[in-house]
């Protein structure tokens, strides 16, 4: 079966730095796949080569179709999501504003936006829907971050560290969230927490120095030694 | 080996121009009469005093990267310092042209201290203020000196004799050649220089300079007062051309002629800025009469009206370039890089701002 | 007292002016990262596209509805063609923020001198109904209709701007893309669409600054567009970019000042707000900072 996403020999260069330098691997249709490594080693550059918000060169397909050339805009009505690192809410508009901007018509969309799935996995934003974003709370942000990219119908969701910054309750909060959306959604996970990856993944990428060294099933976290060598963390055999 | 043969064309240039004022055969339509007469040679004079100025102007925008709007300011501070320490205040020629510089030094050095806690846009708009802040000085006419813009002039009797007359219109014309060789030695040797190194690093990298624990501020500084003050020494000169007779040079608005100037011949080069300065003077004075009687008249009026509008089609041309040849005309030639990289590395300066650096994660 | 009067109105009327250029500078800037200095040249299109429809149009009789006419056509030159410029010029150099802030600059002086070649240096004048040059007497002093004029339209169009950012969905992705533009983007919506709206806006608002400088100045002149250009930013500057509320505050503050500053100081109120520029940019040179993209 092919892949949602097929990433072949991605380059990426900022400024003076040549960041990714050939990166490859595919996502599977459903379920979350994780994109770990250490800081620093490209993996949120990445997620954006992907939607073209950097420059990039080298071979993307989503579904089939070549992006690596589209425009940000139309990458995203193609189907997909973006929850980005730093939430990038709106400050200035209300939570309704902040979704009612992410919602796409037309026919990637089927229709009407999941507005009741949206409510229902987040109650507090109907609550605070005249509320500025900048007044929220760090996880409240976090929240409509999420909640604007499932609005859509999206095929594929790129989601980045939704757990940094927040505190102990709010991390398993939405470690629940992102279990909940890995039954019905695919998406591609950023994320430095190894036991929300442990739980929730089904395959990893690692990512060292812009290259992928390492792709397999989320049960090779279970090999402490193999965290270690790659990710730096834990205990070495 | 390398740079004696880079000279060696620079130099026979500037033998050629020297004697121009001995040609005396004249090119067409292309200048007012025959080369060795005082309008040709006027004008010639004036295309060099804003080649200079143009390259002075560069030296703070295409290898320093910083974009200055006000650099008008310096320029009109030369013309009228110096006016009105000759005509007002009657001092004799050589003592206005030491105040003159001595303005020239002392005024960017406080301008340019104060607008460099700033860089990009910010930077952009505090030297505009200035120099706008300046033409209203100019207006206001404080203590009846400056008698507003438009009649500032030399009193005869305090120029020199060897640059008063029509007849003398080469000595100002081998002046304001020696200016341009002069501005165009030492912003070479500027930009050459190790200080000049340093600038460059700036432009690339100002952080990374930073890092190494040398005061950016005051590299930048150095460059902003080099270059004001060449400016300044250009306004003595276009003064002694004009006399009496300035066409707006103390408006904001010249500096943007400047920024066409630099662009249109390729900004960051040596060259171009002189060919842009030159090239904008003589279209400003001769588009009218070389487009011809009969070339443009014969047009219907749709497109002659625009076309014998110097700026107009100075306007369009600096659009052009800008889309198809973001080197300027010196681009044209095998070096076209080089101005292309000039706007490429502005453009990356002046993202550079004081707020601007949480955005870089990997 | 009644020179303050004077001086406080007719200062809200300048203030008014300013902020009609400033309301599309500021977009600009804020959504798109462009100092636009064609914006001139949009008011300078806007003010003679109406004297020429003025002249033209003598076949009607009354002076009203003609000039009323010639102000509309002259409007929806000045919005046409920023728009054409945005599209034709500035979105082809998307992301190459110097290298479109130096066509702007090709824009205004290729324009300025274009009218300047069709019409001349001299200046003209509108033929406007004969309230509109004269005045009305006010708490012991006499105030000129155009100020009246001036601010009613200003605020007008502070209101419907405001209106239009508050309630249309086109208001919502300028006001988010002012924010950031590249989430905007992220979200799947072309911003380059909103792009050559803000020109249009800008354009109108900016040629209906110019026919109202017509007639505050008695006449339309080639380069009234880039003094008040000035001034816009000035404007711009101290009201924050993007910010409308910001432009409509920071316009009568400058348009007042500079009305005080030069009564009560013999003249050098011009020098005075170019000077508030300087220092507001030296407190706060974030105002101007690069976007995080």
């Amino acid at each position: 079966m092919a892949s949602l996403l097929e990433v072949r020999d991605l380059h990426v260069h900022l400024g003076e730095s040549h960041i990714l330098q050939g990166v490859a691997f595919d996502v599977p249709q459903g379920g979350i796949t994780a994109l770990l490594g250490r800081n620093g080693v490209g993996k949120t550059t990445t997620l954006r080569a992907l939607l073209g918000l950097v420059p990039r060169r080298g071979s993307v397909r989503f579904d089939g179709d070549s992006i690596e050339r589209e425009s940000t805009h139309r990458i995203v009505r193609r189907g997909l999501g973006y929850v980005p690192e730093d939430r990038d809410v709106f400050a200035g508009l209300t939570v309704e504003e902040n979704l009612k901007l992410s919602v796409r018509n037309g026919s990637a969309n089927n229709g009407s936006a999941r507005y009741d799935l949206v409510y229902e996995l987040f109650p507090e934003l109907q609550e605070r829907a005249r509320q500025r974003a900048g007044t929220l709370s760090g996880g409240q942000q976090q929240m409509v971050a999420i909640a604007r990219a499932l609005l859509n119908r999206n095929r594929l969701l790129l989601i980045d560290e939704p757990t940094k910054g927040l505190a102990p309750a709010l991390v398993a909060d939405v470690a629940r969230l992102l279990e909940r959306i890995a039954e019905t959604e695919t998406a591609l996970l950023v994320e430095q927490n190894l036991a929300v990856v442990r739980r929730l993944a089904r395959s990893i990428v690692v990512l060292d120095q812009g290259r992928v060294v390492h792709t397999g099933a989320a049960a090779d976290l279970e090999d402490e030694a193999l965290v270690h060598q790659l990710l730096g963390v834990g205990h070495a055999a | 080996m390398k740079r004696a043969l880079q000279i060696v064309p620079a130099v026979g240039l500037v033998g050629l121009l020297a004697f121009v004022p001995t040609f005396h055969f004249g090119l067409g339509k292309l200048f007012p009469g025959g080369l060795s007469t005082p309008g040709t040679l006027q004008l010639l004079a004036v295309c060099l005093v804003f080649s200079g100025v143009a390259l002075s102007y560069d030296l703070l925008f295409g290898f320093t990267g910083l974009l200055s709007f006000g650099h008008a300011l310096y320029f009109a501070a030369g013309a009228s310092v110096s006016a009105i320490a000759v005509t007002k205040w009657q001092w004799s020629f050589w003592e206005a042209c030491l105040i003159t510089a001595a303005v020239g030094l002392a005024l960017p050095a406080v301008v340019g201290w104060i607008s460099l806690r700033t860089s990009g846009i910010a930077f952009a708009m505090v030297t505009l203020a200035f120099a706008q802040a300046g033409g209203i000085v100019v207006q206001k006419d404080p203590r009846g000196w400056t008698g507003g813009s438009d009649s500032l002039s030399y009193d005869y009797h305090h120029v020199p004799a060897a640059f008063v007359g029509v007849f003398n219109t080469k000595n100002l014309y081998w002046l304001a050649l020696a200016y341009a060789v002069a501005v165009f030695a030492i912003v070479a040797w500027a930009v050459r220089s190790s200080p000049g190194h340093v600038l460059q690093a700036i432009r690339e990298n100002e952080r990374r300079v930073e890092v190494l624990g040398l005061r950016t501020r005051r590299y930048k500084l150095l460059a902003f007062v080099l270059g004001s003050f060449l400016a300044t020494a250009g306004g003595v000169i276009y003064m002694l051309a004009f006399n009496g007779a300035n066409p707006g040079i103390t408006t904001p608005d010249f500096t943007l002629m400047l920024l066409v100037m630099v662009v249109l011949g390729g900004t960051g080069t040596l060259w171009g800025p002189i060919l842009g300065g030159a090239l904008y003077w003589y279209a400003d004075q001769r588009l009218v009469a070389v487009g011809g009687s009969h070339a443009i008249q014969g047009l219907p009026g749709v497109l002659r009206t625009p076309l014998s509008q110097p700026l107009f089609v100075l306007g369009v041309l600096f659009i052009l370039v800008v889309f198809f040849l973001p080197g300027g005309i010196v681009g044209l030639g095998a070096r076209g890089r080089a101005g292309k990289r000039g706007l490429r590395r502005l453009e990356a300066a002046m993202r550079r701002t004081p707020e601007v650096g949480a955005g870089e994660s990997a | 007292m009644s020179t303050f009067l004077l001086l406080t109105i007719t200062g809200l009327g300048l203030g008014a002016m300013y902020f009609l250029v400033a309301s599309g500078l500021s977009l600009i800037y804020g959504l798109m990262g462009v100092l636009n200095f064609a914006h001139g040249a949009f008011l300078t299109v806007g003010a003679y596209t109406t004297w020429f429809a003025e002249s033209k149009l003598d076949g009607i009789s009354s002076v009203t509805v003609r000039f009323l006419v010639s102000a509309l056509i002259g409007l929806a030159a000045g919005a046409a063609f920023a728009a054409l410029i945005e599209l034709v010029l500035i979105r082809p150099l998307y992301l190459r923020h110097i290298e479109q802030v130096l066509v702007t600059v090709g824009v205004s002086l290729a324009t300025v001198a274009l009218v300047e070649g069709i019409w001349g240096n001299d200046a003209r004048a509108y033929t406007v109904p004969g309230w509109v040059r004269s005045t009305t007497h006010l708490g012991g002093t006499s105030i000129p209709n155009v100020t009246w004029i001036e601010i009613v339209l200003a605020v007008g169009v502070l209101g419907g701007l405001k209106t239009f950012l508050r309630y249309t969905r086109y208001g919502l992705i300028i006001r988010a893309g002012v924010e950031n533009r590249a989430m905007v983007t992220a979200l799947g919506i072309d911003v380059r669409r909103a792009f050559t709206l803000v020109f249009a806006i800008g354009g109108l608002a900016a040629a209906l600054a110019g026919v109202l400088a017509g007639i505050h100045f008695s006449e339309v002149d080639p380069a009234r567009g880039t003094s008040l250009l000035i001034f816009a930013f000035i404007v711009v500057v101290i009201g924050g970019l993007g910010s409308i509320t910001g432009s409509a505050v920071a316009s009568v503050v400058v348009g007042l000042s500079q009305q005080y500053v030069n009564y009560y100081s013999s003249g050098i109120g011009d020098l005075s707000i170019v000077l508030l520029l300087a220092l507001v940019l030296l407190a706060r040179p974030a105002t101007l900072a690069g976007r995080t993209a």
